[in-house]
């Protein structure tokens, strides 16, 4: 395996980590916007005390991803960055109203209607963030960085509804009795309004002809389409069942699926302009002394996960 | 970009300065029991918890900010200046997972492996302020590639981090960091002192804030005088500005105050003290100092503004250090409260620090001028080719400024919120 090779595979692992703890905390904010019924406020105090100690870890995955881009294919991200100019303007307001509006809501106890206020921008830019970068995804599936086009609007819709997933079922792992029904119950409509997306957008694709649609029904692609799908059923039955457990690394799985099945289509195509990762690249210095870096990097950083998690996550019921 | 980078540097030396105040109130509560330092470490985590949330916020904003406003500066440097970015990616993941740890972790950690985690925070806030630094460091002094026909050829990133500059520039930032974290907090509760004598909590808050002051306070007028040292030998032009030094001179004056006038070649109204200049810059008397106008007129920066600018930090510099030495004198180290003129006097030093650090990097910047990175590349051919560029620099403008006054609001909030009493240590962990 080449250096080039290496480091778009830590780029997509990132990018895929990213989608699956970042999308878990966007889903979050979806979530306490739709809270409702008696236990609303519950939901929003499982909700809060589910991300608190995690959300700013779980958006550092995306700083690595820009710049790992930024490092090794400078050329990339300088056409990403022009080419999905509005997408990601969008997105970067998105995530500072987002990330600001759930420190300041925590700080703003005593005064009820700004918490109220603070917990609807939180709630409106959890939607936004993920909806423009599903769209600018979209935007490089369709060629041309077309984010506005059907299609890609299409993906920031199904990119809401994967984040609202994920984040429903990993509650269910955080709550217990009437809470966790209630969890059960949104993740049970999430993983549905996914599979409606995930059928609707190769519609919009067969009628509007992206530049990655023949890609998109390719063998590799189609493979893992399957897979995805079976997935999919298996979360369902989990879900249905009340397995949560396994329910979690099924949407883990499910995701890691979507991603890859966008991975292996885009692949042919990389990014208007780009036509070679190698002419893309940053010099060959450049990529090893990263890749030492990731190597270094890692051995601190996978411990610290681990506690991290292990702290918050495994005792589910101890704080 | 200017005003977005003027805001992340006041979060930013928050972020490296306030995790140190947090190991000596932690440390000092584990170490003798008394509440005040652990109602004063909660508070704090409860800053800290704000500060992080816009903090990180603030870094994801400028990261994206390099790729959209500054596309053509970022495809030239990527593959130079990306590692030290790289490795502030690293520092700032560590950091990000133990502050996780500190701030939700009070209750489900022993009272000494809590206050190990702040350690980390410390460490990795350290590294990723030297990072970034690093690359200002390769803007001001470019190493590790060359230009081949306009394409970047020979990459070195080892060489272009550990630029002529870095060694200087990170010391020199690094302390500003602490030195302004350390006068600012103490202003804060100095504040607090003059509306109640007996906020015993607060004296507590202006001894440790103060310890961190004067240690850094000395240390910063050292490393400064490296800087402009350093200036003097490998950016003579940025010196001759800083100085308001016009004409190559023997025996050059050290220039205080004054105001340069770029179009008659002087400066007019400093307190001039004869042949200062060169001993500072190169330990003679009789050194000769190049003067802005030895160099072309399309390269020079606006001198006014550095000049004032550097008199402003070198001033607030010197000020500050007689502050902390009254303090250190008159509370002999803080055994005792600060009297009221003293207490005025620690208010006034925190903006001091805060404009002492803000003139520096007006001076870095402002005397880099007109280049972005200098003898490459120009300034005003780095600038996206995106549209609407005015719409979106002053739009995140607004955003940062709401931000930062949303900050001080909640700070203010924390500061009113007593802090609720927790159990005392538990027996047998104290160290």
């Amino acid at each position: 395996m080449n250096d080039i090779t290496l480091v778009v595979l830590i780029g997509l692992a990132a990018l895929t980590l990213y989608a699956l703890f970042g999308g878990a905390d966007f889903g979050g904010g979806v979530w306490d916007l739709l809270a409702a019924g008696p236990r609303r406020d519950a939901q929003r105090e499982a909700i809060s005390h589910a991300m608190g100690p995690v959300w700013e870890t779980n958006h550092v995955w995306l700083i690595f991803v820009i710049v790992l881009l930024f490092t090794c294919f400078p050329a990339a991200f300088a056409a990403l960055s022009v080419g999905l100019y509005v997408p990601l303007t969008l997105v970067l307001i998105g995530i500072i109203l987002r990330g600001a509006a759930f420190a300041f809501r925590a700080q703003a106890y005593r005064d009820e209607r700004l918490v109220q206020t603070m917990g609807r921008i939180f709630g409106m830019a959890s939607i936004i963030t993920p909806f423009f970068f599903g769209a600018a995804v979209g935007g490089l599936a369709a060629g041309k960085f077309a984010w506005y086009s059907p299609f890609a609007l299409g993906v920031g819709v199904f990119a809401v509804a994967l984040c609202a997933q994920i984040a429903a079922v990993f509650l269910t792992l955080e709550t217990d009795g009437a809470l966790r029904e209630d969890f059960r119950a949104r993740a049970i409509a999430a993983t549905l309004a996914v599979a409606a997306m995930a059928s609707l957008t190769p519609w919009i694709a067969a009628l509007t002809k992206p530049a990655t649609f023949a890609a998109l029904t390719a063998h590799g692609t189609l493979l893992d389409v399957a897979l995805t799908g079976l997935v999919a059923v298996a979360l369902l039955a989990g879900l249905w069942l009340r397995r949560y457990a396994l329910a979690r690394v099924l949407v883990a799985c499910e995701t890691v699926g979507i991603l890859v099945g966008w991975y292996i289509a885009q692949a042919g195509f990389l990014i208007p302009g780009i036509t070679t990762l190698a002419a893309a690249a940053s010099p060959a210095t450049t990529l090893r002394v990263f890749i030492w870096l990731v190597a270094i990097g890692a051995l601190f950083l996978l411990p610290s996960l681990l506690l991290l998690f292990g702290l918050f996550k495994a005792s589910r019921r101890a704080g | 970009m200017g005003t977005s980078l003027a805001f992340h540097f006041v979060f930013a030396a928050l972020g490296v300065g306030l995790p140190v105040l947090m190991i000596l109130v932690e440390g000092l509560w584990l170490r003798t029991g008394d509440r005040r330092y652990y109602r004063l470490a909660r508070t704090w985590s409860r800053a800290m918890l704000v500060l992080f949330a816009i903090g990180a916020v603030s870094g994801t904003t400028l990261a994206f900010e390099l790729g959209l406003l500054w596309p053509v500066f970022m495809r030239n440097s990527g593959a130079v200046i990306g590692i030290p970015f790289s490795i502030e990616g690293f520092a700032f993941f560590i950091e990000a997972i133990f502050i996780g740890i500190y701030l939700y972790g009070w209750d489900r950690l022993s009272p000494v492996a809590h206050w190990l985690c702040s350690f980390p925070i410390a460490i990795s806030g350290a590294l990723s302020a030297a990072s970034v630094v690093s690359v200002n460091a390769w803007m001001n002094t470019p190493a590790g590639f060359r230009l081949a026909n306009g394409v970047i050829a020979d990459v070195d990133p080892w060489a272009a981090i550990f630029n002529p500059a870095t060694t200087s520039e990170v010391l020199h930032t690094t302390l500003a960091a602490y030195v302004f974290v350390g006068f600012a907090t103490a202003a804060v509760y100095a504040l607090a002192l003059l509306r109640n004598r007996k906020d015993g909590d607060a004296a507590g808050a202006v001894r440790v804030a103060m310890l961190v002051a004067l240690t850094a306070i000395p240390l910063q007028l050292v490393a400064g005088d490296f800087s402009a040292r350093f200036d003097a030998h490998r950016e003579p032009l940025k010196l001759a500005s800083e100085e308001g030094q016009f004409e190559t001179q023997r025996g050059a004056p050290l220039r205080i105050g004054g105001l340069p006038d770029p179009s008659a070649h002087t400066t007019r109204f400093a307190l001039e003290i004869p042949r200062l200049l060169s001993f500072l810059a190169y330990d003679d008397f009789e050194a000769e100092v190049r003067g802005v106008d030895a160099f072309p007129a399309a390269d020079r920066p606006p001198v006014p503004a550095v000049h004032l600018a550097f008199d402003l930090m070198v001033g607030s510099g010197f000020a500050l250090l007689a502050i902390a030495l009254w303090w250190s004198l008159a509370t002999r180290l803080g055994r005792h409260e600060p009297n009221a003129a003293l207490s005025r006097a620690l208010v006034v030093s925190g903006v001091l620090a805060l404009l002492a650090m803000e003139a520096g990097w007006l001076v870095t910047e402002e005397g880099r001028q007109p280049w972005i990175v200098a003898g490459f590349w120009r300034t005003s051919d780095a600038v996206t080719t995106a549209p609407a560029l005015d719409l979106t620099f002053y739009g995140f403008s607004l955003i940062y400024v709401l931000l930062a006054a949303t900050l001080g609001w909640s700070f203010r909030n924390i500061a009113r919120e007593p802090v609720r009493e927790k159990p005392a240590i538990p027996s047998g962990t104290k160290p």
